[in-house]
């Protein structure tokens, strides 16, 4: 699903800062992954080229077969929507819109229509036990409901993989247990999975932890 | 680009975000608002004034007899200056421009209907007065030459000589008394000017006869064409004054025996001077339009700021630049174009609503101030449109930036 080949990635504010340092890692269709270590490791910044955030300076990173390289703006916009799901530390939901609406977003620019998006959206926030909280804004839900409002909407638009940044730091342990829960089971159902985070419990979770230092890839186990 | 999907959108964005909403909208408003106000204003205030001319024909000169000033050829100064036929002679056989004229002789009489009684101006004229002074004709016909070779003791009266004297019937074929003679009704005028005094015009013929034998004509009034300039009425005046210096005996540089209204001179002068206050107002009404300019600017400036965190989102979940761009830029235009049309409305409404109370009766002396204060919708659609331009122009660049940012940065900026 994923492969990565010997990616380097420098960058230029002031002093050149020379973040990734060569990396090479294969993630299968199904598995679910964690990046582990240190701030300033490069993890944020491998996940953002990961998540076509970012662009890499050499190297080659295959997702499902194609090479992202080069890539226009709206290519890169189309393969975001279509191909990744993102889940953030700060949950990212658009403070006006409500649970639904913004679970909907991705399909907002896939075309889809707006009976068709909230329906399917709805469905989504039913699996995640948010129905009745459906037409609440953001700041009307606790921090475990909003981070899984955006589950939910990382998964609406079907994507191959869930990139997830830190998706537990800003709640509590108890939280947390549920939100990795839900992601376990996402993933149970198929979903490639990519979590960066500095918890132990939360990596523990996971098939396999990427320990990431000074730019390349510790160990793998 | 403008579909259903957008539209909710946007009317979504708008509502959920009320005061930026309403900040760049009341700037927008206000603006143009401010700018439809200045010009109705100037526009009322200049055409009060071009109403004091009246309806006379702007091209006319009318001239009268006064006293010379300095001694010539024996005579003493202090000699009064009589108008007459030679006048007359004058304009039409040696000033080739010339191509209406009248004399005029004034009198004022007492009138009567039998029952009422009042006082009158009554003016002698020629036919060709009528077009001269813009006089318009409610009832009836004005003099014509029939009535001045037959010396007819008719008279063309004005609406106030008729409420007194016919209050309640038409007026036309009527009998009245002025001095110890009838007169007979064949006309009811109507001229601006000032005052509303009785007035009736009557056959110079007549007047001559009548009331000013063997004494000429107190004023002569003809219109001229082809002064188009201050340089070329000046040069005419000039002109004229030494013909008539050479007709009546006086000394060319005496400017006091003979005096001259020169429409078309006064005019010219009036119009400078509103050239210059419509020059003001427009500059102050353009100056507004910038403050407005920089306002909606600045508003847009800060919503784009405001919205940056929410255009890493969008951007992180797929939507391509463009169509961030777009609904920006389409929600900037839609709030523009209605807040400005309010501005617009008002502005131009209250525009109308104080030209319809100045037109309202009891309002006529304020009219010779301020009239019709209204602005071409044109102009403040121009106006509208610069707005909504400068505020699409404003918006376009932090916008351009914002989406080339990477949305993990942008996702990052919390304002």
């Amino acid at each position: 699903m994923i492969r990565l080949e010997n990616i380097h990635k420098t960058y230029y504010n002031g002093a050149p800062l020379h973040v990734l340092k060569g990396i090479n890692l294969e993630i299968e269709q199904g598995e679910m992954v964690s990046i582990m270590g240190a701030s300033g490791s490069g993890k944020s910044t491998l996940l953002n080229i990961l998540g076509i955030l970012d662009t890499y300076d050499t190297g080659k990173y295959y997702l499902n077969n194609t090479l992202i390289r080069n890539l226009s703006e709206s290519k890169a916009a189309e393969l975001r929507n279509t191909m990744i799901g993102f889940i953030f530390q700060s949950f990212n939901l658009i403070a006006f819109k409500n649970a639904m609406e913004n679970v909907a977003l991705p399909l907002y620019y896939q075309g889809v229509n707006r009976k068709k998006r909230n329906k399917a959206a709805l469905e989504y926030l039913d699996q995640l036990g948010l129905k009745e909280w459906a037409h609440h804004l953001p700041n009307e839900l606790s921090g475990g409901q909003k981070q899984r409002v955006a589950i939910a909407r990382a998964l609406i638009a079907q994507p191959k993989i869930i990139l997830a940044d830190e998706p537990t730091g800003a709640l509590d342990s108890k939280t947390s247990e549920e939100v990795i829960r839900i992601l376990r089971e996402v993933n149970r159902e198929g979903m490639t999975m990519i979590i960066v985070t500095h918890e132990q419990s939360v990596s523990e979770a996971t098939d396999k932890i990427i320990h990431l230092k000074d730019g390349i890839i510790e160990k793998i186990c | 680009m403008l579909n259903w999907e957008l539209g909710s959108e946007i009317f979504s964005s708008i509502k959920k975000n009320k005061l930026r909403t309403f900040l760049t909208g009341f700037s927008i408003s206000w603006g143009i608002f401010m700018f439809c106000l200045l010009l109705c204003s100037g526009n009322g205030l200049r055409n009060g004034m071009v109403s004091n001319f009246g309806t006379r024909s702007v091209n006319s000169i009318q001239y009268w007899g006064r006293t010379t000033s300095i001694p010539y050829k024996g005579f003493p100064d202090n000699r009064p200056i009589q108008l007459d036929g030679k006048d007359v002679q004058l304009i039409q056989n040696r000033i080739p421009e010339s191509y209406e004229i009248t004399p005029l002789i004034y009198s004022n009489l007492a009138v009567s209907n039998g029952q009422f009684n009042t006082n009158s101006s009554f003016v002698g004229v020629n036919p060709e007065y009528q077009h001269i002074n813009g006089i318009k004709i409610r009832e009836g016909h004005f003099i014509n030459s029939m009535d001045i070779r037959e010396y007819r003791k008719v008279a063309v009266i004005n609406q106030r000589l008729k409420e007194v004297l016919f209050p309640k019937e038409s007026p036309l074929g009527k009998i009245f008394l002025a001095g110890e003679l009838s007169y007979r009704v064949i006309g009811v005028f109507e001229e601006k000017d000032w005052g509303n005094q009785e007035k009736a015009y009557i056959p110079i013929s007549t007047a001559q006869l009548l009331y000013n034998q063997n004494h000429g004509y107190h004023n002569i009034a003809f219109t001229i064409n082809g002064l188009d300039t201050k340089e070329a009425n000046e040069a005419f005046e000039k002109k004229f004054r030494e013909q008539l210096a050479e007709i009546h005996i006086y000394d060319p540089a005496d400017d006091r025996a003979v005096g001259i209204w020169n429409q078309l001179q006064n005019y010219l002068q009036f119009v400078g001077i509103f050239n210059g206050i419509s020059a003001f107002i427009w500059m102050i009404g353009i100056g507004t339009l910038l403050a407005g300019m920089i306002g909606v600017s600045n508003i847009m400036l800060i919503t784009v700021r405001e919205r940056t965190k929410e255009i890493g989102i969008r951007k992180a979940l797929g939507a391509k630049p463009s169509s961030i761009l777009g609904s920006i830029l389409t929600e900037s235009v839609i709030i523009t174009s209605i807040f400005g049309y309010i501005g617009l409305f008002l502005g131009v409404g209250i525009g109308e609503l104080a030209d319809s109370i100045l037109q309202s009766p009891g309002m006529e002396e304020a009219s010779h101030i301020f009239q019709n204060p209204t602005i071409h919708v044109g102009v403040a659609l121009g106006a509208m449109t610069v707005l909504i331009f400068s505020g699409l122009l404003a918006g376009y660049f932090p916008a351009r930036k914002a989406i080339k940012i990477s949305p993990v940065e942008a996702m990052r900026y919390d304002v």
